[in-house]
């Protein structure tokens, strides 16, 4: 009866409908909504589950950009009106979000995600509405997305130096050890490519489940390896167990020193300095970084919302994406996410981090990498850096050992 | 035009002791679902809203199953996401495989496999009567292997519980660890067609949740008829004591385990159309705590009532939504304010308010129609 009826409708309703491949896909740019006198962005970031303690940092970084911006004019004689959605650390929640945003409130451009597996939730739904993504983190690259802006490193940015780095150092043995999801397997999969081309020896290769406090074994695997160096890709609670247990090994920065990736400022506070000083980071931007703009970075950040409150990486990467649409808006003089594109290659900003250029081919920026130490009072002190911008090769097209990964 | 002709009611439904109108009560249900599904939603809502409806039916079609295998016959299935997620990996599977095209395989398998032909498991799956099949026999045939090891030893209450719930978490675990074959924590994303439809063209989109809404239709119908029928009264004898079924002659493992089949075939459907409808399937849809959260929503509604149960499962569904869009920073306090409420004041759920206000008036009245 009901169902029969509905089976009909259901019938009469498909003939209707694009066939793939058809080429007569619906050509439904969403619009933004650019009447009136302000323009809604999108801040999409995961306010709760477990990654809400890095990404509600983010969010507030997010808003220290528009703050300012609205301040001294607004874009294009409008002002900022953030709209912020919860991605509660659930993918589907992140896509169901980014949907919301680009129909519901017609954002001329959205800011936000972490992880990879929320940026690939989003990625189909910012290419089908044509709209913009900027995504502030660091990540294992082998990505272009045509409507996403990366702010963070990629793996030529981050990841490559810290291995140069590390080969300067003498260290020819490394293990590694990393969370179990997509970028710690990807970014090890070129770790090991690097090291097979480069006469380093990978000892070991171990993963925890994301947010997993258990390490004992994994420590005392890393100690009986006598390696030279660790490289750790674990993400969130984990360091915290991680180098708690690495301590008790007794493994020390000096005998066997690991290089994080995912290790900043925030974390560090977390963790205890105890157990991390002398580690080693790799990213474009610490607390610490020096210069004009980062000093007022950092005064406005902690002016805002408190003074123990240390700025990261991702935040800074975050807040400096905002000023790049801005920059990137201005030029094409329109909101509209095509010209926007157009109009990207070459922008320039100078960022907390030092000037940073964007790549129109690529949509990634040239950034500095940096090399830190851990100090006691749980600053992060570069003791490395690659003296100017390094071009992003997110599918790492410039270096003969990568040519299998992709 | 979804009218219902009026059937002659049966000799047993004329005899039923509540009145000659009670054969009259669900297909009027039925009826008023099928108009709110089909003709009041589609004109009401928006495209997104629309496509966040059908995303709540999924999960209503879980509860379905969950009010049978639990409400009815007390299987505490805290493992569903393992079902719907069995499903909804066989569906994106042969979605992927489609959408990459002859010769090719998944963009994802690119990224981080080795791999440039698909792996021997995948095959199968690239065949769509296989893939449709298997989205509803492949978690039936789990629950059947699972149900009828753990009900012949007699495994029940929280030990089957916290057993669903260690399956939950180690197919989780396993997904993620294979990121070269089922792409990992991302899981299957990005999904382009559905059997050669665009899914990017709403009008399509509108298809799924004509299709969605559908399937969920039949299957509170099919739920209702072996609710009713002898092997329903079976499954609340077996509830309500195992052992005296036992004394009377029937094996109650059995009884249990077609319940709890039925119930995963059920969440395999509701997961293979999520896919399409949300275009997403990940282990962070399958582990521990959205198992939960399935069996929140037939609690919150009413686990023993299939209309409280589904009615449950979509206002839980819209709540989180709703609450998170007004309150982005503090939805989850509410979220978890209204589980305490609901079921701290109504344990048996939202459908169980129709009885107590049935109760008082039949206490006020003696002689009341109601009693």
């Amino acid at each position: 009866m009901a169902g029969t009826a509905a089976l009909a409708a259901v019938v009469a309703l498909s003939a209707c409908g694009a066939k793939t491949n058809s080429g007569s896909t619906s050509d439904k740019a969403a619009q933004a909504d650019t009447s009136g006198d302000t323009i809604k962005v999108g801040l999409l970031n995961s306010l709760s589950g477990t990654m809400a303690i890095s990404e509600v940092t983010v969010r507030d970084s997010l808003k220290l950009a528009i703050d300012e911006i609205n301040a001294s004019g607004g874009v294009l004689g409008k002002k900022i009106k953030p709209i912020s959605e919860d991605g509660a650390s659930d993918w589907p929640t992140f896509a169901e979000k980014a949907s919301k945003l680009i129909k519901e409130d017609r954002v001329a451009a959205t800011f936000g995600c972490w992880t990879s597996a929320s940026r690939k939730a989003v990625k189909p739904v910012f290419e089908k509405n044509r709209s913009l993504l900027f995504y502030p983190v660091q990540y294992e690259g082998l990505e272009e997305s045509p409507y996403i802006f990366y702010t963070g490193a990629t793996t030529n940015q981050q990841i490559v130096p810290a291995l140069d780095y590390l080969k300067s150092q003498g260290k020819k043995k490394i293990y590694l050890v990393g969370s179990d999801y997509v970028f710690p397997r990807t970014a090890n999969k070129e770790i090991k490519a690097y090291a097979k081309a480069n006469g380093m020896t990978v000892l070991g290769e171990d993963y925890a489940p994301l947010g997993s406090t258990e390490f004992s074994t994994i420590a005392n695997k890393v100690k009986a390896s006598k390696a030279d160096a660790v490289f750790n890709t674990l993400n969130g609670d984990s360091n915290v167990a991680f180098f708690k247990e690495y301590k008790s090994a007794g493994l020390t920065a000096t005998r066997m020193p690991v290089v994080s990736v995912s290790i900043a400022e925030e974390e560090v506070k977390s963790i205890g300095s105890q157990y991390l000083a002398g580690q080693l980071t790799a990213w474009n931007y610490y607390q610490t970084t020096p210069g004009a703009a980062n000093t007022t970075f950092v005064k406005a950040y902690k002016a805002k919302y408190g003074q123990d409150k240390p700025t990261s990486d991702p935040m800074e990467a975050a807040y400096t994406s905002v000023y790049l649409w801005k920059a990137m808006v201005e030029k094409a003089k329109s909101f509209d996410p095509e010209k926007v594109k157009a109009a990207s290659d070459g922008i320039t900003f100078e960022a907390p981090e030092g000037k940073v250029t964007v790549d129109g081919a690529s949509q990634h920026i040239y950034k500095t990498a940096r090399i830190g130490k851990v100090g006691t009072d749980g600053l992060i002190q570069e003791v490395w850096n690659s003296g100017k911008p390094i071009k992003p090769d997110p599918f790492l097209k410039g270096y003969s050992w990568a040519s299998g990964l992709s | 035009m979804t009218t219902t002709t009026p059937q002659v009611p049966s000799v047993k439904q004329l005899r039923s002791p509540k009145g000659r109108l009670t054969f009259l009560r669900p297909a009027a249900g039925f009826a008023a679902a099928a108009v709110a599904l089909f003709a009041v939603a589609p004109l009401a809502l928006s495209d997104f809203r629309l496509g966040l409806l059908a995303k709540y039916l999924c999960t209503a079609m879980v509860a379905v199953g969950i009010c049978l295998a639990w409400g009815r016959g007390g299987l505490l299935t805290l493992g569903q996401g393992v079902f719907f997620g069995l499903g909804g990996y066989a569906m994106a599977m042969h979605l992927k495989i489609a959408d990459a095209g002859p010769g090719q395989v998944p963009d994802f398998m690119q990224l981080y496999g080795t791999a440039t032909e698909l792996p021997w498991w995948w095959r199968p799956f690239a065949n769509p009567v296989f893939a449709l099949a298997a989205t509803v026999l492949l978690p039936m045939a789990v629950a059947a292997i699972l149900g009828s090891f753990v009900f012949r030893r007699r495994v029940k209450g929280a030990y089957f519980a916290i057993l669903s719930q260690a399956l939950a978490a180690a197919f989780a675990i396993w997904l993620v660890g294979q990121q070269a074959t089922t792409g990992g924590t991302n899981g299957l994303t990005d999904i382009q067609g559905f059997f050669g439809y665009d899914l990017d063209d709403p009008v399509n989109q509108r298809m799924v949740y004509f299709v969605i809404a559908t399937v969920l239709l039949l299957l509170i119908a099919l739920a209702r008829q072996l609710i009713h029928s002898r092997y329903g009264e079976l499954l609340v004898a077996v509830r309500d004591s195992e052992e005296r079924v036992r004394f009377l002659g029937y094996n109650p493992a059995n009884v249990k385990l077609v319940a709890y089949v039925v119930a995963a075939g059920m969440a395999g459907l509701a997961g293979a159309l999520f896919v399409p409808a949300v275009g997403i399937i990940s282990p962070a849809l399958i582990g521990i705590v959205p198992s939960i959260e399935l069996v929140i929503g037939a609690a919150v509604g009413g686990r023993a009532s299939l209309v409280g149960a589904v009615l449950g499962a979509i206002a839980v569904a819209w709540a989180r939504t709703a609450l998170s869009e007004e309150f982005p920073a503090a939805w989850t306090y509410f979220q978890g304010l209204l589980f305490i409420v609901a079921l701290a004041f109504l344990p048996g759920g939202l459908a169980s308010l129709v009885g107590i206000v049935r109760r008082r008036r039949a206490s006020r009245a003696p002689e009341g129609e109601a009693a």
